[in-house]
């Protein structure tokens, strides 16, 4: 740190975030002056970016601790859709009992719904590991089964005891801008963010994150030191369940209040588009799915006013667009983990 | 070195493995003395790497006993294997591409500081057995960027930072360079000094007399004797493996050149990385006689015949085959005007590993009549052509349709060359022919080449097997630097001229 002074602060700034660095750069200057011309508006706006990329955050995150290890899981959605509704019919049932508290039920209802995406994860890796069928038909199978279960047994009228409340975070949530965005939320909101950084933890600073990158990359060369390939995938693969599950319950419990048919309308599959815009790590995922939210919050915005000429539909696009865009053009080479998608034979 | 008093720190007793429709090791007995060098030789196939593997806790024996410094074991896994001291360097190498060497090294064992795995304790455990044993790597580097000499030293360092005391190395010198496998020897020799016992695959009888201590040798998944390196000799040996008389030496009349087939000038190919890797090479190949292009691994051999092949771009320059200018050719063109190209990566361009013998048996032609009618593939044909084809190379294997990822790697090796010789052909590009290769199936091959030279096949060999060029071409051009120094008849090319030339020298 002693021979930095000689070197400008602007270029030491560059050289370690470089592009990266810049863009997030203009875009505060562009928060800024945007929020110079219009507090509400942009508060509005921001505050539903982060909304928006929740379960497109916790969905990618699912799906990058299974590709890791080699589990591909395009069965996202259905673990989402599933885990919204089992959570959904909890937070009814467990309400009607009248013994727990609010808070209380629907923390319960919360953990109920996690295992339901977990218990899929499971029966992902069973099909991928056990029974080493192909993965893309494991996942379409738990997609098939989500919206076929949930369709069947959904019933309207069905009362809830409401919905995770925001958690305003003291003084910091009074801050202009920053506070209504950041600092006063609701509780899986900041989980998530807290998620980011802990799986970005364990999978490059601990035992479990080495061994698991190296079953996905080289499942022969960790299988040759001792390390069970199988074992690996299937804690993997269930723990990025919970994720998924995290992820639905998000929609049921926090967002909307109670469940709707198909609710998760493809976000488990733009979560995996986030996950390889990311390119398979939790803070590119983060970055990525800040994108789509930016661009989703955007386009409810055009739609509220209301004067445009362009047709909704047009507009209603703008994400998915954006989405194609970006993966296609701007993303570069990023390289999926070696051995996804194959199954291990040992002998 | 007194190894016949030494204590036995390793035996296998009645060691027997089927796998479906072969017996690859049967009731095999092995003992390995304390600070010895066992060499294990033995044909491809004849079940070498399946017994290493069960001692390795990789594989599960049948039937059989495994015994460790003097205590009866059950291996369930290699983890079982490395608690005991046993480190294995496998025919593959089996090391994460895109981590460093000091994270493959831990892997599997890693020094953590609570949860926090601790990268720098790891980078100094590393560089300190690099110091101890002289085994000379940067820590920090990436798998992928590495030589494969340097991989391989990574390979032992991951069995030396597990304590290991018996040491599997699993043809260790099939891919390295003669500098490279004498850096190997003196490192082993070094190991067993501070008492590690060794056992040694190879195929190359020249290195088993250099460095072994003592001979064992399987043929057909049997034990069939163990020999003296100080007073057996390479045909004694050869004699052992195979059960017949091998003629090490290749017999063949003087070469009658005709026409020019192949010509080359100032061609100019890069390499993965960018970087000019064949810079300015031309000669020219005629019919009826073997080109051999000999020079150290890494000098553009491995570009120019991709070039050649149709599978990398050339940057300028001309390559003509058989009077047609194939400069931007695609591969099938260049196949399809007799060229055989047996590549220099079996497993990566020579075959498709879930694929069957029979089918990979048929990929120079699979779209050709009688194995396609229009677009339905004549299935009958290529199961019985392929069957042919592997009672005709004696490749090792329970049938036709057993997958070609199933085999040892001499005998893929074989698949290969019986697919390219059984099409006609104006052109043989062979590229490190007889890598992996037993030596009775390498005087198998060798032949081959010459009754292929002998028809008016113009052919080019390119080794870096110093004795093979010399034993087999007929005429000996030195690649240095991606370029041609020097082409020699074989009466001028002794072993110590080319040797100069090949270190870029000009002799
Ligand atoms: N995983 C496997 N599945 C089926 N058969 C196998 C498998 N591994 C080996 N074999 C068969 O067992 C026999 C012994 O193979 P092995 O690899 O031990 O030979 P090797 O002596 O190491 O030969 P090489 O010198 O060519 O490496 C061969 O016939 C091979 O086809
Ligand atoms: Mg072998």
């Amino acid at each position: 740190m002693e021979t930095t002074t000689s070197i400008p602060i602007w270029k030491r700034i560059w050289d370690r975030l470089g592009i990266l660095g810049a863009i997030i750069i203009l875009v505060l200057i562009g928060i800024v002056v945007s929020f110079i011309q219009n507090q509400q508006v942009t508060t509005a706006v921001l505050s539903s970016t982060i909304r928006q990329s929740t379960p497109l955050v916790l969905g990618a995150l699912c799906g990058l601790i299974g590709e890791r290890t080699g589990i591909i899981n395009i069965g996202i959605e259905g673990q989402m859709l599933m885990a919204a509704f089992i959570g959904y019919l909890a937070n009814v049932y467990i309400g009607q009992l009248g013994v727990f508290s609010v808070g209380m039920t629907l923390f319960l209802a919360a953990l109920i719904g996690i295992a339901t995406g977990a218990l899929l994860g499971l029966l992902l890796a069973f099909m991928s590991v056990t029974l080493k069928m192909d993965q893309i038909i494991g996942g379409t199978v738990i997609n098939i089964l989500a919206i076929g279960i949930t369709g069947y047994f959904y019933q309207v009228g069905l009362t809830t005891q409401g919905k995770l409340q925001p958690i305003a975070l003291g003084r910091l949530a009074d801050i202009p801008l920053v506070g209504p965005v950041l600092f006063d939320n609701p509780p899986i909101t900041y989980i998530t963010l807290i998620l980011v950084v802990v799986v970005h933890y364990m999978l490059f600073y601990t035992r479990w994150g080495l061994r698991s990158r190296a079953v996905g990359e080289y499942p022969s060369a960790a299988d040759t030191v001792g390390i069970n390939v199988y074992l690996m995938r299937y804690v993997n693969t269930t723990i990025a369940g919970g994720f998924a599950g995290l992820a639905g319950v998000f929609l049921t419990l926090e967002a909307v209040g109670s469940f709707e048919r198909l609710m998760t309308n493809g976000r488990g599959f733009v979560a995996l588009a986030v996950m390889i815009f990311g390119k398979w790590t939790p803070f590119g995922a983060w970055g990525a799915a800040l994108l789509f939210g930016f661009a989703t919050a955007m386009q409810t915005q055009f739609q509220f006013m209301g004067n445009l000429t362009i047709p909704h539909q047009f507009i209603g696009m703008l994400p998915y667009l954006l989405t194609i865009v970006v993966l296609a053009g701007f993303v570069g080479r990023s390289r999926p983990p070696a051995a996804e998608g194959i199954p291990y034979e040992k002998e | 070195m007194i190894i016949k008093d030494a204590p036995i720190v390793l035996e296998t007793k009645g060691m027997t493995k089927r796998f479906p429709g072969v017996l690859a090791n049967d009731h095999v007995d092995l003992k390995l003395h304390k600070g010895e060098i066992l060499a294990l030789l033995g044909e491809n196939g004849a079940g070498k790497s399946t017994l290493m593997n069960m001692i390795y806790g990789l594989y599960h024996p049948d039937e059989g006993e495994i015994w460790i410094k003097g205590e009866k074991v059950r291996l369930n896994d290699p983890g079982d294997a490395i608690a005991r001291g046993v480190g294995m360097v496998h025919q593959h190498f089996q090391l994460v591409p895109v981590m460093t060497v000091a994270e493959n090294v831990m892997l599997g064992a890693e020094i953590t500081r609570g949860l926090y795995l601790d990268q720098r304790t790891a980078v100094t455990k590393v560089h300190e057995l690099s110091m101890q044993y002289g085994l000379e790597v940067d820590p920090t580097a990436v798998i992928e960027d590495l030589p494969v000499g340097t991989q391989q030293r990574v390979e032992i360092i991951k069995a030396l930072y597990r304590n290991a005391d018996i040491l599997i190395l699993d043809e260790p010198t099939a891919v390295l360079t003669p500098q490279e496998a004498h850096e190997l020897f003196r490192i082993m020799n070094d190991l067993t000094e501070q008492g590690v016992s060794i056992i040694f695959i190879t195929h190359k009888l020249k290195e088993v007399l250099a460095v072994a201590d003592r001979v064992g040798v399987l043929r057909g998944g049997k034990y069939v004797g163990t020999a003296d390196p100080k007073t057996a000799t390479e045909a004694s040996l050869a004699e052992l493996m195979v059960g017949r008389k091998v003629i090490l030496q290749v017999d063949k009349a003087k070469a009658q050149p005709g026409e020019p087939v192949l010509k080359v000038s100032d061609l100019v190919v890069k390499d993965d990385r960018d970087q000019i890797a064949v810079d300015g090479l031309s000669l020219e190949v005629h019919a009826g006689e073997i080109l051999g292009v000999a020079g150290v691994q890494g000098n553009g051999q491995r570009e120019f015949v991709e070039a050649l092949t149709g599978l990398r771009p050339v940057v300028s320059g001309k390559a003509v085959i058989a009077g047609q200018d194939i400069t931007h050719a695609p591969p099938r063109t260049i196949t399809e005007l007799g060229v055989a190209h047996i590549p220099e990566d079996r497993e990566k361009h020579g075959l498709v590993m879930p694929y069957t013998l029979a089918d990979n048996m048929v990929l120079n032609r699979y779209y050709q009549k009688p194995y396609a009618n229009g677009i339905i593939l004549n299935q009958e044909k290529i199961d019985q052509d392929g069957a042919a084809l592997v009672e005709k190379y004696d490749v090792r294997t329970p049938s036709v349709y057993t997958p070609a990822s199933s085999l040892s790697g001499g005998n893929k090796q074989k698949v290969i060359v019986a697919r390219e010789f059984s099409r006609e052909m104006k052109l043989l590009i062979a590229n490190q022919p007889t890598r992996g290769i037993d030596v009775g199936s390498i005087e198998f091959i060798h032949n081959q080449i010459v009754a292929q030279r002998d028809e008016g096949v113009a052919v080019l060999l390119v080794s870096a097997e110093l004795d093979e060029v010399l034993g087999l071409a007929d005429r000996v051009a030195v690649i240095f630097d991606g370029r041609i120094v020097k082409t020699l008849s074989i009466a001028e090319a002794t072993r110590e001229r080319v040797g100069l030339l090949m270190a870029g020298s000009d002799a």
